[in-house]
């Protein structure tokens, strides 16, 4: 298993800067963090974004019990003895959460729930997962940030607002830099954002195109119409509240484009259409291709979450929502995913990892979520870990604890630690919790 | 009878910065809890910057202020809000086969209820 | 200590020129020693009436990383309807289909008889995720090859010529991944696809923004890799895979190659006359490119077979996947990474019925039956491209068996026979070639010198068949499979979790040119330069294979 590096640049008394540091808080997991602790604090966060600084800032150690079963705080011995008989006993487990931790510990979770028998989901689940419903259906063409940094001289945004939830993405990916093949940085990029709301993003574009909720199916098929050649009706503008010369001039514009890249958001994923939205973006960009050269990207959230779509990938074949009840793996969205399982009442037990569903999941879901055993591993106090069986208060991540997160273009990215932590790490639990499963499972056959 | 909107909830800044502050802290509820229509909608509803609003559907039913958009932002007919647990709140537990439920452009009801 | 003996064995081990000679193999701790009467087994193997070869090596396959992983996720389909790998008290469970889940690759290729395998093409970049995946890819021995025939900075390097740099850079790049040796995927057309100039046809086509050509690259880096005393010579995918016409392209490869090592990778796929405009010209040319290997011995090849059946073609050849994705209108992925590397993943089916899969099988064969020496060639499908893995026995019965061969000719589509001179080959293999192209060969070329044999010190790797007539099904399900002394499959089940050992090496370079490299990578890649490199702490059971200088 893989060790920390040195994290220590320069130590005085109290006082260490940690360079080359990760913010794991959204997808764009910047790597050139350069962090200042003294006495246990993160004092100053160079190179952070508003919701980096806020990430590093206020993190603090919590003073609380490393674990509780049933509210009462216990040793981690004991909690970890817990959660492994809440795991052996359950018939339909269901281990979810994952983004916002390490790939490491992401691997035992996914190990644990093959051992037991039971289903792995992650907040891919709501998040791009329909957008993986959609690769699945017609692939992706695509390309690293560096990539789009260097070369995309055409940069649509489509249901999203990076400038509030990716602060970073236009300055040190997509919109301002200078890259290898656009020395002029900005001047060089003609960017677009498409979306039902007017958001901060818009301020940074060369133009806003404002389509009506519910409607994104119906552009981006019009504008796979126009790509083509295929003729479009002035009526678009009724259904999608955009103007057919205007889109027109934008599907032009985008044939003559360089290098283009699509950067899609979950306006498209969370809203009517769902991974048909998707699969439609998907196809633009790659129909494109075949004029110059188009990629697309869907802007992934959480800190690790490709990672978890990539461990979970690379066990089991598919990327979410896996039920291994059979011995094998089973995919099926909708069946297996998390929210669909605690509605209808199908999980019998639940391990959730660096996720709140308690404040997150419909109200259904919720209600099952309260009758059932469950095991929480959060570094703060949620919703969710209050009304866990069993809580474990854990180290958070990149923060505290070493590792890899994947960006959300895949690219791996080594954690460096800034201070150690009290608590145990994700990984240290479920290594412990699955030693334990293993030990008993193999005593029994 | 109430008028019906379509309500997006989404990410930003200030969710994003109060979520690292706590869950529990007053800037993360207020952030969460405000809804965001454009002021056309807000002066034909009678509407005033704070107060307070009803909003529901068949899910369920929220109380919350409400305060308008920055002028340009939305459309009429268009509701935001800070995803959070008020808006999971109104959520359809419905994912038509994706794993994902109707998590944006919810169809919800909206009336004043009181001055804030 | 553990101590085992495998008794009584038909042994074919090429490498110390064993031939089936009846005789024991002792391993000791995982090692190969000399037999003994001194000592006393823990475990006694009685392999009386079996056959005995060292664990098959695959030199050439994609199995962990990237594009792995992506073709994974794109292909959900066919795992539906493929064999699937439950759980069981030792073992984790896992997905087949022609690209298996990490766990499922393990297990399979142990099962097979294969205890160490290559994956062929990994961008530096992502280097950690591969050897995550790797950790996760139970008992075999493994490794991967870096990419970089369309590198920005050997690119550059070429255009200032200043081949020391570049050589110090391969160096530098083999020691940052942790890799294994180095590889040319259509070198320098996959950027001119990243920039919007489709490919590069022609071993002198400048590539655009560069001004270096293909051959400068494929010399170059050649010259680098014999420099450095890489134990595995530069690895080449050349230009304009699965072009009618192709091997002329293939055949100047060779020639640049002139006066350093080479390997030229799934050569099946460059060996093609006809017109590259009209696919039906297609015809085989392996007679002029088999004369010009065994003619040169610094030439080396394997094969990429094609099987008739349903895979995903995956490459790092970006353009040659948008060419598939056109082609066959399946789905289609293609990734670029920043200044390094491309990727094309696109589904595809091999069908008897077609007279151009049909001839690709026919010229795959043509290439193991017409190399004189059957060192210079391994056995391959460049897994999952040409087909699975674990269509290597029936390769085997198709090598071993001339009548099997004519079977599948007198059903081919029209114009086949005609188009390659397979029919007119009467070769068959014997069990000891065999051993030499699925294991003493491969090892042999990858400078593994404790693999593919069993000679006192190499690694207890061992596999043992059944004999019989029916030489896939052989093959298909050897008796005991033992990896470096610990038996791993038993009557068709696997026995164990072990993790493996990564491969890979650890040249010396001049580290003067690390402040230049940093420079360059600061302008233009969106990481961190000291987050770049892979720790060798991060690496999990490892060993370091030396270098020949």
């Amino acid at each position: 298993m893989s060790v920390a590096e040195q994290t220590q640049e320069s130590t005085l008394p109290s006082l260490t800067i940690v360079k080359d540091a990760a913010c794991t808080f959204c997808g764009c997991v910047c790597d050139d963090m350069e962090l200042t602790v003294e006495n246990n604090r993160i004092t100053k966060a160079k190179n952070a974004c508003v919701l980096g600084k806020a990430w590093f800032l206020n993190h603090h150690i919590d003073d609380r019990p490393d674990a509780t079963i049933k509210g009462q705080p216990v040793s981690y011995e004991e909690a970890i003895e817990y959660a492994a008989d809440i795991l052996l006993n359950a018939r339909n487990p269901v281990t979810y959460g994952l983004s916002d931790t390490t790939c490491e510990a992401q691997r035992v979770a996914v190990a644990i729930t093959d051992w037991v028998g039971g289903t792995v989901d992650t907040t891919t689940s709501v998040c791009h997962g329909p957008s993986g419903m959609a690769f699945q259906g017609v692939g992706e063409v695509t390309a690293t940030l560096g990539e789009i940094k260097n070369r995309a001289d055409c940069v649509i945004y489509w249901g999203g607002n990076p400038a509030e939830s990716h602060p970073r993405h236009f300055t040190r990916y997509s919109l301002t830099p200078k890259g290898q093949f656009l020395p002029n940085g900005r001047k060089d990029r003609y960017a677009v954002l498409i979306d039902v709301r007017k958001t901060k993003s818009a301020k940074a574009m060369d133009e806003f195109i404002q389509i009506k909720p519910r409607c994104d199916f119906e552009l981006i098929w019009a504008m796979r119409a126009l790509a083509k050649g295929v003729e479009v009706g002035p009526e678009i503008e009724q259904k999608t509240g955009v103007p057919l010369a205007q889109l027109q001039a934008l599907v032009d514009r985008m044939k003559t484009a360089k290098f283009g890249v699509i950067l899609f958001g979950m306006g498209l994923t969370m809203t009517r259409g769902k991974h048909m939205n998707t699969e439609a973006v998907l196809s633009l960009a790659r129909d494109l291709n075949k004029f110059t050269r188009w990629t697309a990207k869907p802007m992934r959230g959480h800190g690790n979450v490709t990672g978890a779509d990539n461990v979970v990938s690379w066990s089991t074949g598919y990327p979410f929502g896996v039920n291994l009840s059979r011995g094998y793996p089973r995919f099926n969205p909708g069946e297996y995913t998390t929210s669909d399982l605690l509605l209808r009442g199908e999980a019998d037990a639940a391990m959730i990892i660096a996720s709140d569903p308690m404040s997150n999941f419909c109200q259904q879901a919720r209600d099952h979520f309260v009758r059932i055993p469950t095991i929480v591993l959060d570094p703060k106090l949620s919703e969710s870990a209050k009304v866990a069986t069993v809580a474990f208060t854990t180290a958070t991540y990149g923060i505290n604890v070493a590792g890899t997160a994947y960006r959300m273009d895949d690219v791996p990215i080594y954690l460096r630690p800034a201070f150690q932590s009290k608590y145990r790490s994700d990984y240290e639990i479920l290594k412990a919790i699955e030693t334990r499963i293993r030990e008993r499972q193999l005593a029994a056959s | 009878m109430p008028e019906t909107f379509i309500l997006i909830p989404g990410r930003t800044s200030r969710q994003g910065t109060t979520l690292n502050e706590g869950k529990y802290t007053d800037d993360y509820k207020d952030e969460t809890n405000t809804l965001i229509a454009s002021g056309d909608d807000m002066r034909r509803l009678g509407i005033a910057d704070g107060d307070l609003v009803r909003m529901w559907n068949e899910v369920g039913s929220v109380v919350l202020p409400c305060k308008s958009a920055s002028a340009g932002e939305m459309p009429s007919g268009l509701l935001f809000i800070s995803y959070g647990p008020t808006s999971c709140h109104l959520m359809k537990a419905e994912t038509h086969g994706s794993g994902m439920p109707d998590s944006k452009g919810m169809d919800v009801f909206l009336e004043r209820v009181a001055t804030g | 200590m553990s101590l085992l003996q495998i008794q009584g064995g038909t042994v074919y081990d090429p490498t110390n020129g064993i031939d089936g000679v009846v005789q024991d193999i002792w391993i000791q701790d995982g090692k190969v020693i000399a037999p003994s009467l001194d000592l006393k087994a823990d475990r006694v193997i009685d392999a009386r009436g079996y056959v005995v070869m060292p664990g098959g090596v695959d030199m050439h396959c994609h199995i962990a990383g990237p594009k792995v992983n992506v073709a994974r996720k794109m292909r959900p389909e066919e795992k539906r309807t493929s064999p699937m790998i439950r759980r069981t008290a030792l073992t984790r469970s896992g997905t087949t289909g022609s690209v298996p889940s990490t766990f499922a690759t393990g297990y399979l290729y142990a099962g097979l008889g294969y205890t160490t395998a290559f994956d062929a093409a990994v961008p530096p970049l992502t280097a950690r995720h591969t050897h995550e995946e790797l950790e996760d890819t139970p008992i075999i021995d493994k490794g991967f090859y870096v990419m970089m025939g369309n590198n920005h900075y050997i690119m550059k390097q070429l255009r200032d010529g200043e081949p020391e740099r570049l050589k110090a850079y391969v160096g530098w790049l083999l020691n940052a991944t942790k890799g294994y040796a180095t590889k040319l995927v259509n070198p320098g057309g996959v950027e001119a696809w990243k920039s919007g100039d489709w490919n590069a046809n022609q071993l002198d086509d400048s590539v655009n923004s560069f001004g270096v050509t293909p051959r400068q690259i494929i010399n170059s880096v050649a010259q680098a890799v014999d420099e450095l005393g890489i134990p595995h010579s530069v690895h080449v995918h050349c230009n304009n895979l699965g072009m009618p016409g192709n091997w002329s392209t293939t055949l100047e490869t060779m020639a640049s190659l002139e006066g350093h090592r080479g390997h030229l990778t799934h050569i099946q796929f460059h060996s093609y006359g006809g017109n590259p405009n009209d696919q039906s010209t297609i015809r085989s040319e392996v007679p002029k490119l088999a004369d010009y290997v065994n003619s040169h011995k610094n030439l080396t090849v394997d094969v990429g077979q094609v099987m008739f059946n349903s895979t995903t073609s995956m490459t790092g050849d970006g353009p040659l996947g948008y060419y598939l994705h056109k082609v066959t209108g399946r789905k289609w992925f293609s990734g670029d990474t920043e200044m390094e590397a491309g990727c094309g993943i696109v589904p595809i089916v091999y069908k008897n019925k077609s007279m151009v899969h049909t001839l690709q099988w026919a010229i795959g064969l043509e290439w193991y039956l017409l190399i004189n020496d059957p060192w210079r060639i391994a056995m391959s499908t460049d897994h999952p491209n040409g087909g699975s893995f674990m269509a290597y026995p029936e390769i085997i019965a198709l090598l071993m068996d001339r009548s099997r061969r004519e079977a599948i000719l007198d059903q081919a589509p029209a114009g086949v026979r005609e188009r390659c001179v397979l029919g007119d080959i009467t070769r068959e293999y014997t069990l000891n070639e065999i051993a030499i192209i699925t294991r003493a060969a491969p090892a042999r070329l990858l400078g593994l010198k404790q693999k593919g044999h069993l000679g006192p010190g190499a690694d207890g790797d061992v596999t043992i068949y059944s004999i019989n007539d029916d030489k896939q099904r052989m093959f298909e399900l050897p008796r005991w499979v033992i990896h470096r002394g610990e038996i791993v499959v038993d009557g068709g089940e696997v026995r164990s979790n072990k993790a493996g050992t990564l491969l890979h090496v650890a040249p010396d370079f001049d580290d003067a040119v690390v402040p230049d490299i940093q420079s360059w990578f600061e302008d233009h890649y969106s990481i961190q330069f000291r987050n770049y490199p892979v720790d060798e702490n991060y690496l999990h059971l490892h060993e370091v294979v030396p270098t020949r200088i």
